[in-house]
C-alpha cells in the first residue's frame, strides 16, 4: 500500500507529462487529481489503521540504488508515525491543491503541463518523506526544488517569474551544499547513511557519553588523541563532530524552509501560480527543513550547540519576518512573510528540544495556510488577477463564502482560542519558556512579539481586502464573482481542518497519548523534560500569545477600521524604519552587491584575465609568438623555412627514440 | 570465453568500413549519402557487436579478460589486448556515441564528407585501441595517433579560427605526450618489459615513481583537462563541429582519466599518494574557477565546454582520494559525463544548424517554438548540475563522499560546484531557452525533427536510467576496483614499513 501512495504521483506525472497532447487537458487533469485522491485516502487509511497495529516501523525495499565499498544505498521507504504525518499532510493538501487548480487553471493553454509538475513535486515530497536514508532523502529534497523551480518559472514568458525561479533554486542550492556535507559526514561517522545505523550509532553516543554529553557537545576541540573529524582546519572529538554534522544539516533546513539568511527566496516565489504558493511554499516543501531535524531528532538531541543554534535562527526569523509582513501590500507575500515566520516558530521548537508541538504546528499550519493561500487565490481570481491589496477592498459582500474562508483561516493563524493554531502556536510559546538553552528566553520574546506582529498583518490583510470602500476600477468591481464550486470545496475542507485539526489531535501529537502515538518516531534524551515542563508554566505565559493576538487585532482594527489614515501618518513619521521594513530589511540589495555582482566580476576576470591573459599569455600564445620573433630572425639569416628544420628534427627524435627502445630490447 | 578476438574485431571493424568509403567517388549526392549509410552502419554494427563484449564480460573476475596477445616489434614489445572493469565500459561508451555523431553529421557537413568519415572511423578504431591495449607501446601508438583525426576534424571542418584551435589542441596534447614517450622508455629499462600486466605487478623503485609520476601526469593532465592546462579545450569546442564536440567531451577526455586509473594509481601508488594533495588543489581550482569563468560566458559552447573541466575536477579528485567511491564514482561520472555533455554538445547542435550562431545573446523564448527541445535541454541542463534521479549525481555525490573521508577542506570546496553549477546553468537555460520569443528571426524556428529525436532520446533514457539505477556500472567495475586498490593500499603500508624500519 505505501508503495502505491508513493508511487501514483509519479505515474500521475508520467502519464500527464508525456502523453500530456494525447490525454487533452481535461484527461491530464482528471488522471493526476484522481491519483491524488486515491493516495491521500489511501494515506489517511494508513495512518488511522497505524493505530490498531504493533505500531513497529516499516521498512520497504524498492530497489538497489548504489554500492560502492562499504556505501550501500537503497530506494526505500521507511513508515513509521513521523512519515504518516507527513504522508497526510503533504497528500491531502495536494490531492485538494490538484482539485483546486482544476478551477483555478482553466483558462491556462498549458495546464496539463501544470498538473503534471504538480504530481511530480508530490511524488518527489513523498520520497523526501518517507525515505529510510539520508541519500534518499537527498534526492526528494532536490526533487522538489527541481519541482519549485518549474512551478514557479510555470508562467515562463514573464521574466519575472524566471528570474525567480532560478533565485530559487540557487539559494536552495546554498542549503544543499550544507546538506551535501552534513551526509558525508554521517557516512565518516557512522559508517552509513541509512537511518537505522545512524540512529543506533547515536544512541551508543549518547551512553557513552551520558550525562557530560549536552554539556561536552559544545566543546568543539578535541584534546590529544581523541581526533574524531578534521573538519576545514578544526580538530573535533566526536560529540564536536555531531554538532558539526548537526549544524550542516540545519544548514540544509534553513534553505529550504526558508529561514533568516537565505529566505530570500521564498517571497519572490510568489511569482508561480497561487496554488503553487498553496501546496509547496505554505503546506509541505518548506516544511522538509522542519522534517529534517525532526528526523534526525536522535542526533540533534546529541548536540546542545546544534540546537541552540537552530532555537536562534528560528525565533530571529519568526521576528523578522513578522516585522516585513507588516508593511508588505501584495497579498500574497503577507502570506509568504507569514509563512516564513511560522518555519521560524517550528524551528524555535525544534531548537528547546519540542520535537512534537514542531510537527504539531507544521500539521496545523498546512491546513490554515493552504487554506489562506487558496483564499487568497480565490480573491485574485475574483478581481482579474489584481494582487496588490491597495487597489482591494469592501469585497465582504461580493465574494462572501471567500471571505468567510479567509476568516477562519485568520482565525487559526492568529490563535484564535480552539481553533488549530491556537494549540500548536500556544504549545510551541509555552515550550520555549520552559526551554533550558542559552536563547530559549530570548526566543519566547520573540515569539511573544511575532505573535502580536502576526495578528495585525492577518487581520490587515482582512481589513484592506473585504473592508472598508472598494478601491478597484469600477470595471474590476463590475465583473468580480465568487469561484466556482471546483475551488470552494476544497477550501470548506481545509477550513474543517483549520478549525478542527488543534482539538481532535493535540493530544496525540504534544499531550497525554503522545508515546503511544509517535512510538519513538520523534527522540528525546534523558535529560530533555520538555514536554513535561511546557505544561507546568505561569497562566501569564499561557496568555501572552492569546493577549497578544487581542493586541494585534485591536491595532489593525484601529488603524484600518476606525481610523485609514494612520497608516499613512505613522509610515510618516517614521520614514526610515518604514523604508527599511518595505525593501525586506535591504537583503536583496546586499546580497547581490556581496554575492552576485562579485561572483561576475570574479568570473569575468578569471576569464579574461586568468585564462586569457596569464595562462594563454604565458603558454601557447606566448610561445608561439616568441617562435615568430625567433623565426623571423632566423629567417633572415638562413632564408630557409623554420618549420622544415623543427619539423625535420621532430622526426628525428622519434627516429632516435625509436631506435633506443628497439636497440636497447636487443 | 569466446573463442575468437572479439576485442580486435571491434577495433578494427571501423577500418573496414573506412576501407569500403574509401573506394566510393565523392563527387555526387547519392554518392555522399552512400558514404554517410556506409559510416553509419559500420559503426551500428561495431556497438552492436561490442554489446557482445559486455555479455562476455565476467564480473567476478578482476583481471584482464578477452586476452589477445601476439608478437610485434623486436623483443618484449606485442600486441596485446584485453579489457577489464575498469576499461570495458568505456569501450562501450565509444562505440555507442559514435553512431550518434556520424548521425549528427549528416546534414551540417557538406564538404568532403568521404574524408570526414574515414577520419571518424578511423579515431573510433583507435580510441578503442587505447581502451584495450595491454602493452604500453601499443597503449602510447594508439593514444598518440588518436591526436591526429581529432586535429583534423577541428582544423579542416572547424569553425572561423579553427587553425589556431586545432594547433593549440595539438600543441598542448603533444607536448604532454612526449614526456609520456620518455617515461615509458624508463619503464622499459628499468622493469625489462612493456606489457602492462606485468608493469602493474613491478614494484618500481620510490624516487623513480615520483619522476614517471609528473612525465605521465604532464600526458593525462593536459587530456582531461586540467587546470591550469586547460584553455585548449574551449577553443577546441567552440571551433569543432558539433560531431566532434561530441567526441571530444565525450570519449577524448576520458583517456587522461583512464590513464590515471591505469597507469598513475596502480604503477606508482608512493608517487600518487604524495602527490594527492597537489591534485586535490588543482581539482578543487578547476571546479571553482571554471565554474566562475562559464558563468560569464557568451558563448553556449565555450560555456558547457568549461563546466566539461569543472565536472573533469570531481574526476581526478575522486582518483586520487584512492579508495572505491572515489574510483568507482570518478568512473561513473566520466561514463556519465560521456552521455551528459554529448548530449548538451548536440543540443547546441540543433540550434546552431537552425541559427548559424552560438551567441547567447542571439537567442532566447525558445521555448514558445520548440517545446520538445526546451524539455530535452532541461534534463540534460539538471544532469549537468547533478540532480539527483540523473546520472550526473552519482558520480559527483560519490567523489565528493570519497574525498571528505580524506580531507575535508577539498570536499567543502568542491561542493560548493553544485551552488556554481546550478548558477550558470540555469542562467544559460533561462537566457536562451525561456522568456518570450521576441527576436524577429526566431519566430519561424521549428522544434526537433525526427532524427534529432532519434540522437537525443536514447541519451536522456540512459541519463535517467543510470542515474535511478547504476548498479550495472557497480556490478561491472567492483572487482577491478577492489584489486587495484588494494594493491595501492599494500604498497603504501609496505613502503611505511620500510620506512620506519629505516628509522630505527
Amino acid at each position: 500500500m505505501y508503495t502505491i501512495i508513493v508511487l501514483l504521483p509519479l505515474l500521475g506525472f508520467i502519464i500527464a507529462g508525456l502523453f500530456g497532447r494525447q490525454i487533452g487537458h481535461k484527461g491530464a487533469e482528471y488522471v493526476t487529481s484522481g491519483f491524488m485522491v486515491v493516495a491521500a485516502l489511501l494515506s489517511w487509511v494508513a495512518f488511522i489503521s497505524f493505530f490498531f497495529g504493533e505500531g513497529e516501523t516499516l521498512r520497504v525495499e524498492l530497489l538497489h540504488w548504489m554500492q560502492s565499498g562499504t556505501l550501500d544505498v537503497s530506494w526505500a521507504l521507511r513508515i513509521d508515525r513521523l512519515t504518516l504525518v507527513m504522508l497526510v499532510v503533504v497528500n491531502t493538501v495536494s490531492a485538494l491543491v490538484h482539485i483546486y487548480s482544476i478551477g483555478y487553471m482553466h483558462h491556462d493553454p498549458s495546464r496539463s503541463r501544470f498538473f503534471a509538475y504538480l504530481s511530480l513535486f508530490t511524488f518527489a515530497m513523498l520520497m523526501l518523506v518517507t525515505s529510510n536514508n539520508l541519500v534518499q532523502m537527498f534526492f526528494g529534497w532536490e526533487g522538489v526544488g527541481l519541482a519549485s523551480y518549474l512551478l514557479i518559472g510555470f508562467w515562463y514568458q514573464k521574466p519575472s517569474a524566471n528570474k525567480a525561479a532560478m533565485k530559487a533554486f540557487v539559494v536552495n542550492r546554498v542549503g544543499d551544499f550544507g546538506f551535501a556535507l552534513g551526509i558525508f559526514g554521517v557516512f565518516y561517522l557512522f559508517g552509513s547513511v541509512n537511518f537505522d545505523t545512524i540512529f543506533a550509532g547515536a544512541a551508543d553516543l549518547m551512553a557513552a557519553h551520558g550525562g557530560e554529553g549536552a554539556a561536552a557537545a559544545g566543546e568543539g576541540a578535541a584534546h590529544g588523541g581523541d581526533v574524531a573529524l578534521q573538519f576545514a582546519g578544526w580538530s573535533l572529538s566526536t560529540m564536536g563532530a555531531v554538532t558539526c554534522i548537526c549544524l550542516l544539516l540545519f544548514v540544509g533546513a534553513m534553505g529550504k524552509s526558508a529561514q533568516l539568511g537565505l529566505h530570500i527566496w521564498l517571497p519572490d516565489a510568489m511569482e508561480g501560480p497561487t496554488p503553487v504558493s498553496a501546496l509547496i511554499h505554505a503546506a509541505t516543501m518548506v516544511t522538509a527543513g522542519v522534517f529534517l531535524v525532526a528526523r534526525m531528532s536522535p542526533l540533534f538531541e546529541l548536540s546542545h550547540t546544534a540546537l541552540t543554534v537552530v532555537t536562534f535562527v528560528g525565533a530571529t526569523t519568526a521576528f523578522f519576518a513578522a516585522t516585513v509582513g507588516l508593511v508588505q501590500n501584495d497579498i500574497k507575500r503577507v502570506i509568504a512573510y507569514s509563512t516564513c515566520s511560522q518555519l521560524g516558530y517550528m524551528f524555535a521548537a525544534l531548537g528547546v528540544g519540542a520535537y512534537g508541538p514542531a510537527i504539531f504546528h507544521l500539521f496545523t499550519h498546512a491546513f490554515f495556510k493552504a487554506l489562506l493561500f487558496l483564499g487568497a487565490g480565490s480573491v485574485i481570481h475574483a478581481v482579474s488577477d489584481e494582487q496588490d491589496m491597495r487597489n482591494m477592498g469592501g469585497l465582504r459582500k461580493q465574494i462572501p463564502i471567500t471571505y468567510w474562508m479567509m476568516m477562519i483561516g485568520t482565525l487559526a493563524l492568529t490563535g484564535f482560542p480552539y481553533t488549530a493554531g491556537y494549540f500548536s502556536k500556544d504549545a510551541i510559546v509555552e515550550a520555549t519558556f520552559a526551554g533550558h538553552n542559552a536563547f530559549a528566553g530570548y526566543a519566547f520574546m520573540m515569539l511573544v512579539i511575532a505573535a502580536a506582529m502576526t495578528s495585525f498583518y492577518s487581520w490587515r490583510l482582512v481589513f484592506m481586502t473585504f473592508h472598508g470602500k472598494p478601491r478597484a476600477s469600477h470595471e474590476v468591481m463590475h465583473h468580480v464573482h465568487e469561484s466556482p464550486p471546483v475551488m470552494l470545496v476544497p477550501l470548506y475542507v481545509l477550513a474543517a481542518g483549520a478549525l478542527l485539526a488543534g482539538i481532535v489531535f493535540h493530544a496525540f501529537f504534544i499531550g497525554e497519548a503522545y508515546e503511544e502515538f509517535w512510538h519513538g518516531a520523534l527522540f528525546s534524551g534523558p535529560d530533555n523534560h520538555i514536554l513535561h515542563d511546557m505544561h507546568e508554566v505561569p497562566a501569564w505565559v499561557v496568555w501572552s500569545p492569546t493577549i497578544a493576538m487581542v493586541l494585534g487585532f485591536a491595532v489593525a482594527y484601529l488603524y484600518y477600521i476606525r481610523s485609514p489614515g494612520l497608516p499613512a501618518a505613522t509610515a510618516a513619521r517614521n520614514p526610515g524604519l518604514y523604508k527599511f521594513l518595505l525593501n525586506k530589511w535591504y537583503f536583496d540589495e546586499l546580497y547581490d552587491f556581496l554575492f552576485v555582482r562579485t561572483a561576475k566580476w570574479l568570473g569575468r576576470f578569471l576569464w579574461k584575465t586568468g585564462d586569457g591573459k596569464i595562462i594563454d599569455g604565458l603558454g601557447p600564445d606566448g610561445i608561439s609568438a616568441r617562435v615568430l620573433d625567433v623565426t623571423d630572425r632566423v629567417v633572415r639569416l638562413q632564408t630557409g623555412y623554420l618549420y622544415h628544420y623543427a619539423f625535420a628534427m621532430l622526426i628525428g627524435v622519434a627516429l632516435l627514440v625509436t631506435w633506443m627502445m628497439l636497440g636497447g630490447a636487443n | 570465453m569466446l573463442d575468437w578476438p572479439i576485442l580486435s574485431t571491434v577495433t578494427y571493424l571501423p577500418l573496414v568500413g573506412a576501407a569500403l568509403i574509401l573506394f566510393i567517388k565523392d563527387d555526387n549526392e547519392l554518392a555522399r549519402r552512400n558514404i554517410r549509410n556506409v559510416a553509419l552502419l559500420t559503426t551500428v554494427f561495431t556497438f552492436v557487436l561490442s554489446l557482445g563484449i559486455w555479455l562476455a564480460f565476467d564480473p567476478s573476475d578482476p583481471g584482464f579478460q578477452m586476452v589477445e596477445q601476439a608478437a610485434w616489434l623486436g623483443t618484449g614489445i606485442s600486441y596485446h589486448m584485453g579489457v577489464d572493469g575498469i576499461s570495458m565500459l568505456f569501450v562501450i561508451l565509444t562505440t555507442f556515441l559514435m553512431p550518434i555523431c556520424i548521425l549528427a553529421s549528416r546534414d551540417s557537413i557538406t564538404t568532403r564528407v568521404k574524408e570526414y568519415m574515414i577520419a571518424f572511423l578511423v579515431l573510433e578504431t583507435l580510441v578503442i585501441g587505447v581502451f584495450c591495449a595491454l602493452d604500453i607501446v601499443l597503449f602510447y601508438v594508439f593514444f598518440e595517433g588518436s591526436l591526429i583525426p581529432m586535429f583534423l576534424i577541428i582544423g579542416v571542418w572547424g569553425g572561423k579560427r579553427r587553425v589556431y584551435a586545432s594547433y593549440k589542441f595539438f600543441l598542448y596534447t603533444f607536448l604532454g605526450s612526449v614526456l609520456m614517450l620518455v617515461a615509458i622508455m624508463a619503464m622499459y629499462w628499468t622493469a625489462g618489459t612493456t606489457s602492462i600486466p606485468e608493469l602493474l605487478a613491478f614494484n618500481f623503485p620510490a624516487n623513480m615513481q615520483t619522476w614517471l609520476w609528473i612525465a605521465f601526469f604532464a600526458s593525462f593532465a593536459v587530456k582531461m583537462p586540467m587546470w591550469p592546462v586547460h584553455t585548449w579545450l574551449p577553443d577546441a569546442h567552440v571551433e569543432a563541429p558539433t560531431a566532434g564536440s561530441v567526441i571530444l567531451a565525450g570519449i577524448l577526455l576520458k583517456l587522461g582519466g583512464y590513464g590515471f586509473i591505469r597507469f598513475s594509481l596502480p604503477m606508482f601508488p608512493l608517487a600518487s599518494a604524495d602527490f594527492a594533495p597537489f591534485v586535490f588543489t588543482l581539482s578543487v581550482v578547476a571546479i571553482v574557477y571554471t565554474s566562475l569563468v562559464a558563468l560569464m560566458q557568451e558563448d553556449i559552447k565555450k560555456l558547457i565546454a568549461y563546466s566539461s573541466v569543472a565536472h573533469m575536477g570531481f574526476v581526478t579528485m575522486g582518483i586520487f582520494a584512492a579508495n572505491e567511491q572515489g574510483v568507482q564514482g570518478a568512473i561513473f561520472q566520466m561514463l556519465s559525463h560521456g552521455l551528459i555533455s554529448g548530449a548538451l554538445f548536440l543540443c547546441v547542435g540543433v540550434v546552431y544548424d537552425r541559427m548559424h550562431t552560438r551567441d547567447i545573446a542571439a537567442y532566447g523564448g525558445l521555448v514558445n517554438r520548440m517545446p520538445a527541445y526546451a524539455a530535452m535541454m532541461l534534463l540534460f541542463t539538471m544532469a549537468n548540475v547533478g540532480l539527483p534521479g540523473t546520472s550526473g549525481f552519482v558520480g559527483e555525490f560519490l567523489t565528493m563522499l570519497a574525498v571528505f573521508r580524506v580531507n575535508t577542506w577539498v570536499a567543502i570546496f568542491a561542493a560548493t560546484g553544485v551552488i556554481w553549477s546550478a548558477a550558470y546553468a540555469l542562467w544559460l537555460y533561462r537566457r536562451v531557452i525561456l522568456g518570450a520569443l521576441t527576436k524577429e528571426n526566431l519566430k519561424a524556428i521549428t522544434d526537433l525533427d525526427r532524427r534529432e529525436k532519434i540522437l537525443l532520446y536514447p541519451l536522456a533514457v540512459l541519463v535517467v536510467f543510470f542515474g535511478v539505477y547504476p548498479m550495472p556500472v557497480f556490478d561491472v567495475t567492483a572487482a577491478s576496483v577492489e584489486r587495484l586498490l588494494s594493491s595501492y593500499t599494500a604498497a603504501i603500508e609496505a613502503a611505511g614499513s620500510v620506512a620506519s624500519a629505516a628509522a630505527h
